[in-house]
């Protein structure tokens, strides 16, 4: 039995209440899902919120959404929040899913597949 | 809380983000190892979907080919509303968390595969929004000892339209079903790829993978077949 497929019904909603200043983040939709990459655009600056810092020291080197939120132990949607925060004031860049339109270009498929042979 | 990685996974001294720094004081820096830092040309990720029911090997197969230690990262089910505290005028929020496990795997400088497991039961479905938008497809782990969980499962991915394969994990003792006979069990269309796989090993895991790519492949230069 694996413990991570656990279902958590203690996650402090008091906390994340006050992390994210109230606002819920939409995981479910807008531009920025699981596998974004985020990059710093700058480190972080006396005053800034701690996970924002966080975020702005973690990320110097590419990083998905999904890594921050286990590296932070904050849900993803509540990474959203604070993402979409730096996002407005430049601190950091995003960098799109390729996402699949339809059907998966037969190229990016190539390449990936190109990439699992040299595993 | 409290969030434990999957307990099919060594044992470390730290979490796997955890790099305590030396110093009088000693800070604890959250976030990756160096040697597990992406390079800054890493412009672009895809993803694909191991899903399947408990125990049947969706974080060992995520760990045998990743190239970082799996990571677990955690969505939570926000039910609005049940009672509204009048006092504080805080609407009262009951949240259930749930994890998944993650893994990656660098495709080239630029291109980045992120796996993520997650369990198939219906009431984990809340997950799937964000967890299949743009998802490249799918990999539906099966244990032939319990076969139910699958058929929920795939009626689920054929309604959303998300590409699959369908994988056997080849536990011990399991019945080790002709593959027609396992198609008709799972009432799955000729197309649909099912391949023997042993989550443990990595190169077994990696083939899991290539049949989902090549048959991503054959889908995007021929029309599905319907
Ligand atoms: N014999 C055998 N055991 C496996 C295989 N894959 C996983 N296991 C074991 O089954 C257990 C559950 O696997 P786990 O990956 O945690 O399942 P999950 O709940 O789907 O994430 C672990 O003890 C694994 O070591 C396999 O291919 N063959
Ligand atoms: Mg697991």
């Amino acid at each position: 039995m694996s413990g991570s497929d656990k279902v958590w019904d203690d996650a402090d909603p008091e906390r994340l209440y006050v992390i994210t200043g109230g606002r819920s983040g939409d995981s479910q939709g807008g531009s920025i899902g699981l596998v974004t990459l985020i990059v710093s655009q700058s480190v972080p600056t006396a005053g800034m919120q701690p996970e924002h810092a966080t975020i702005v020291r973690m990320c110097q080197a590419p990083l998905s959404v999904a890594e921050i939120s286990a590296y932070l132990h904050l849900p993803v949607s509540v990474v959203t929040v604070l993402v979409t925060d730096l996002l407005a004031e430049s601190r950091v860049e995003a960098r799109a899913l390729v996402a699949r339109a339809q059907l998966p270009e037969p190229s990016l498929i190539e390449a990936v597949m190109h990439g699992l042979q040299k595993l | 809380m409290d969030f434990k990685s999957s307990d099919s996974l060594s044992p470390g001294t730290a979490g796997p983000g955890t790099v305590a720094m030396g110093g009088p004081a000693t800070r604890t820096v959250v976030g990756p190892r160096t040697e597990d830092a992406l390079p800054a040309s890493a412009t672009a990720a895809v993803k694909i979907v191991i899903v399947g029911g408990f125990g049947v090997g969706k974080t060992t197969l995520v760990g045998s080919v990743s190239e970082i230690r799996p990571l677990t990262t955690e969505e939570t089910m926000t039910q609005a509303g049940v009672g509204v505290d009048d006092v504080v005028g805080v609407e009262r929020k009951t949240s259930t968390t749930v994890a998944m496990d993650f893994g990656r795997i660098s495709i080239n400088d630029e291109l980045v595969l992120y796996l993520f497991g997650t369990p198939g039961q219906q009431r984990f479905w809340f997950l799937w929004n964000g967890l299949f938008q743009g998802a490249l497809g799918a990999v539906v782990l099966v244990d032939t000892r319990r076969l139910e969980v699958s058929f929920d499962v795939i009626g689920r991915l054929e309604e959303r339209g998300v590409p699959f394969v369908v994988a056997i994990n080849s536990f011990m003792g399991a019945p080790d079903y002709p593959t027609e006979e396992l198609r008709t069990a799972l009432d799955l269309p000729d197309y649909v790829p099912i391949v023997a796989c042993d989550a443990r090993k990595r190169s077994s895991s990696r083939d899991v993978l290539l049949s989902l790519m090549r048959y991503l492949h054959s889908l995007a230069v021929t029309p599905e077949p319907s």
